[in-house]
Formats: C-alpha cells, sequence, structure tokens
C-alpha cells in the first residue's frame, strides 16, 4: 500500500519538474533571439547610424535613416486606415451579438487573421500598385492595416463584451442616445482593453516583411511621399542580410536591433498604459 | 380624487413567444410610492421596464396595449424622452467606474451633451446629493470615483442621479436587494422624502418592504395583475385568495 503511494508521489513529482521544464523552455528562445541580436547589433547603434542613409557599397558607415522614417510612416498610415474600421467593426460586434452580419463578418475576420501575409500583400499589390502603375508606401499600409484588423477588431469586442449590461441600461435609463451610449460610456470603459489592442497590433506589423515586398518595395534614399515606394526596417533587413557586404550586415545587425527594441517597447508600454487606464468597474 | 399620471391599458409584453406580461390595466395616482410585488418570475420587472420603455431594448423583446404618462402614450413619444421623464433605478448600484462622484450625479447632462454654467451644475449635484442624504457622506470627496463609495452610497448615487434629471416618476427595479440592512433602511426612509415630489414605483421581492414603504400595492402572478389596492387593505384583507397565500407565505 504504501509502496504504491510513494509511487503514486514520485509520479507526481516528475509530472512538476516536466511542466516546469516546458515552462522554462518557451522563456529560452526570446532570451535566445535578445541575447544574440542584442550582441550583434548594439555596437552599431549610434548617433550616426540612426540618422544617416545608407552608403553604397565599399564605402563604410552609413545608417538606417531613411528605414527608420519609411517605417513609422507606414505603420502610422495603416493606423490611420485600421483603427477607426477596426475599432467600430468591434463595437458592432460586440452591440449586435447575434445578428447575421455580426455572424459573417466576425467569421471573416477569424479567417483573415490565418491568411498569410505574403497573400495580404498580393492583394494589395492588385487593388493599389497595378492600378496606379507604381510601388508606393500607400499600398504597404494597406496591406498592414489589412493585418492590423483582426487584433483590433476581437480585443475591441472581447472587451465590451465584458462590459457589465447594467452598464448600458445606467445609460440608456439616463435617456442617452446610441451613439451617445457608446462614445461617452462603453468606449471610455473599455478604453484600455481597446488600446492594448490596438498597441499589440502596431507592435505586430511593425516587423512585417512579406506584405511589403511587392507595395512599399524599398527605397534606398529619404522619401517622405506615401506615393512612392519607401524604404522600411524590415525590408532593409531582408535585402541587406542577403547582400554579400559586410558592411551591409552590419547595418542589418543594427536595423534588427531598433526593430527588436521598438517592439519589445510597445509591449512593456502596453502593459503599463493598459494597467493606467483601466476603469475598475 | 388623486390625479393619475402613469397609466396602463391592456400592457401586454413578450419575450418572443414567451407572454410575460398579461393585459395588465393600472392607474397610477401621483406623488404615491407603489409596490409591485410578487413571486420570481411574475412579469413585474418586466411591467417596470415596460414603463420607460426599457423593455424593447433587450432582442426579441415586443410589447402590446398602451401606457401613459400624463394621458399621452409613451410609445407615441421618443424612447429618449420618455427616459428623461421616467428615471429609473436597477437592482445592483451602477454608477458609471469612469466618471467621478460630481459626474455621475450630473451624468444625465453631462453624458448627453447639455451645456449648463457651473454654477448651475455646482446646485444640481448638491441639491441632489442632498435629496438622497448622501451630501454630507461625500462632499469632499466629490472628485473621487463613484465606484470608491459602499454599495449603499453607490446606490443612493444613482437615486440622485436619476433625480438630478428632475423626472416625474422614478422607477425601483428590487433597489434594495443588493444592499445590506442598514443600507436599505436609508434608502427605504429616502422614498418618504422623494414621494413629495416624484412618483414612485418600486419593484420589491420583499414584502415586509412593500407594507413598509408603500401607499398603494400591486400584486403579480404568472404575468397578471392579480390584485391592486391600498397598502393597508392589501396587507389585512386581500380580496383574491391568491394575494392571501402569498402574503400568508403559502408560497413566494
Amino acid at each position: 500500500m504504501s509502496v504504491h503511494i510513494k509511487y503514486r508521489i514520485g509520479k507526481s513529482r516528475v509530472f512538476q519538474v516536466i511542466i516546469a521544464l516546458l515552462a522554462f523552455a518557451c522563456v529560452v528562445p526570446l532570451m535566445f533571439i535578445l541575447f544574440y541580436i542584442l550582441k550583434a547589433g548594439i555596437t552599431k547603434i549610434n548617433w550616426h547610424f540612426l540618422t544617416n542613409l545608407p552608403k553604397p557599397v565599399g564605402e563604410t558607415g552609413g545608417g538606417i535613416a531613411n528605414a527608420l522614417l519609411g517605417t513609422v510612416l507606414l505603420v502610422l498610415t495603416a493606423s490611420v486606415i485600421a483603427i477607426p474600421v477596426g475599432i467600430l467593426c468591434g463595437i458592432y460586434l460586440s452591440e449586435n451579438r447575434k445578428s447575421r452580419l455580426a455572424y459573417w463578418s466576425r467569421l471573416c475576420i477569424d479567417i483573415l487573421q490565418g491568411v498569410p501575409s505574403i497573400v495580404i500583400g498580393i492583394v494589395a499589390y492588385f487593388w493599389l500598385v497595378k492600378p496606379l502603375g507604381v510601388f508606393s508606401a500607400l499600398s504597404g499600409s494597406v496591406a498592414l492595416a489589412i493585418m492590423m484588423l483582426p487584433t483590433i477588431v476581437s480585443s475591441t469586442e472581447e472587451t465590451l463584451k465584458l462590459l457589465p449590461d447594467t452598464l448600458r441600461e445606467a445609460a440608456f435609463a439616463l435617456g442617452m442616445p446610441f451613439h451617445r451610449v457608446i462614445l461617452k460610456v462603453i468606449i471610455p470603459c473599455g478604453f484600455s482593453g481597446i488600446l492594448s489592442g490596438v498597441m499589440l497590433s502596431v507592435a505586430r506589423v511593425s516587423g512585417e516583411t512579406a506584405p511589403l515586398l511587392f507595395t512599399a518595395f524599398g527605397n534606398p534614399y529619404l522619401s517622405t511621399n506615401i506615393l512612392k515606394p519607401m524604404q522600411s526596417l524590415p525590408l532593409l533587413i531582408f535585402n541587406y542580410a542577403t547582400s554579400p557586404y559586410n558592411d551591409w550586415h552590419d547595418l542589418a545587425w543594427g536595423a534588427s536591433c531598433i526593430l527588436l527594441i521598438w517592439v519589445l517597447l510597445l509591449n512593456i508600454f502596453t502593459k503599463l498604459v493598459t494597467r493606467k487606464w483601466k476603469v475598475q468597474l | 380624487m388623486e390625479s393619475t399620471i402613469v397609466k396602463s391599458v391592456d400592457y401586454n409584453a413578450y419575450f418572443g413567444d414567451n407572454h410575460v406580461v398579461k393585459n395588465v390595466n393600472i392607474e397610477i395616482p401621483r406623488n404615491n410610492v407603489i409596490a409591485v410585488m410578487g413571486p420570481s418570475g411574475c412579469g413585474k420587472t418586466t411591467f417596470l421596464r415596460g414603463i420607460n420603455r426599457m423593455h424593447e431594448l433587450i432582442p426579441g423583446a415586443t410589447s402590446k396595449g398602451k401606457i401613459q404618462l400624463n394621458n399621452d402614450d409613451v410609445f407615441d413619444m421618443h424612447p429618449i424622452f420618455v427616459r428623461l421623464k421616467i428615471g429609473m433605478v436597477f437592482q445592483r448600484p451602477n454608477p458609471f467606474p469612469n466618471l467621478s462622484i460630481y459626474d455621475n450625479v450630473i451624468a444625465g447632462y453631462k453624458l448627453n451633451g447639455i451645456k449648463l454654467p457651473k454654477a448651475e451644475k455646482d446646485k444640481i449635484v448638491e441639491h441632489s446629493l442632498t435629496r438622497v442624504a448622501l451630501w454630507n457622506e461625500v462632499k469632499d470627496s466629490l472628485t473621487k470615483k463613484g465606484s470608491f463609495l459602499s454599495g449603499g452610497q453607490q446606490q443612493r448615487l444613482c437615486i440622485a442621479r436619476a433625480v438630478a434629471m428632475e423626472p416625474e416618476v422614478l422607477l425601483f427595479d428590487e433597489p434594495t436587494s443588493a444592499l445590506d440592512p442598514i443600507s436599505t433602511s436609508t434608502v427605504e426612509e429616502l422614498f418618504h422624502e422623494l414621494k413629495k415630489n416624484y412618483t414612485l414605483i418600486i419593484v420589491t421581492h420583499n414584502m415586509q418592504q412593500a407594507a413598509r414603504v408603500s401607499d398603494k400595492t400591486a400584486f403579480f402572478y404568472m404575468g397578471e395583475l392579480v390584485e391592486y389596492d391600498n397598502t393597508k387593505q392589501m396587507f389585512t384583507n386581500p380580496t383574491d385568495i391568491r394575494t392571501q397565500n402569498y402574503i400568508t407565505g403559502r408560497f413566494s
């Protein structure tokens, strides 16, 4: 009898050790990436690196100013497109849970989540690049915006669904019309959840390469015209890392490091902000 | 003869195919406290929510018949207008968690986009909070969030919020069922004060409460209005056998 119990206790110990080990295993890849990229990239980063254009092959130095500005503009434009659409769609889904339109739009959003990013790039190519006859940052932004939508829509919907119905009732009982209930009560109360969805989607698309390959295309010069080709960090990394030149490899390492820090900061910032803005129900 | 403020004529309410309120005819006199009691699922809350057209907000909910406010059918008015005239307090205190106590009281103005001068707002806030006997407790913390108050205080804040709109009728949906006994008695005392200016319709599970606070009592059973009379008459000498059984505790 006691032997049997010892055996079971032993089995349970083994099980506990295994799940702890596997939990630790999840931490390893990120730590490894962080360590590797910081080690290779951090030494490349300085003021010169951030404010200068890449130099042609053969010249040392040069920076990633064009890619940095390009990424900011691309993501900004994508956000301007995706955030209003995503939030309004999320509101519709949470307010009209059972309607037919909600069913289909929820389904489409779920599927969109799983569409490979390269395919979304192709769609943007056929929508914008082909008709306009030119690669442009705008077409890249449209592709990124499509990629941002699912995250924004579902985080908005989930956040607003969790708000108690009594809140809506309180607002309606004061004679508030629907749009004011949404704008003045529902959105402010769910603000932290909506914001975190937006920030996470921004973090996610900041590093997208595939949809930009044949939309924003890349540009060795500084450009602020969103109707023209534009460089971005992931594109620069892709192009320079696959080149045969050591100087360009250095630029790619530095750019990876910047991208990583940016995504890391966004994630940390999201956590802080959502905690601060959380409405105590 | 007291003047009638709310009157329902053959009012029926449904959730889909489920007939919840059946042919209710009732006349509610001004400046009275009316208790609506009955066992769970008897349609009393649905009837109450029909009066200010909150019932129709639920998907699949429909209604038939008339409900009149001062002889005008509420179904001919815009629901927003109806709800400004007929305030409502819910079962669980539901102050707006994103607003301060001050803003919660004037929420009906603020969130509806009605601009008022600061002095006017101050007056409304103090007046409303005084009416619900909350002013002295919160006057130094008006900028704090409403959710910082205790449950009983929150409920009085919600009453103040309804009172601030100067409605004619106040509906209460089991207003004390989520409160402790002390908060309950504070709220009950309020009813006596509030009825000087408003007509109060209170849905309650609690028979003793109905007996304590109301002038008239309506007894609902299985969606029907079984009996409606002066509270004293109702509790001492009910005419219907079902009322008698309910009051004597044979079912609840």
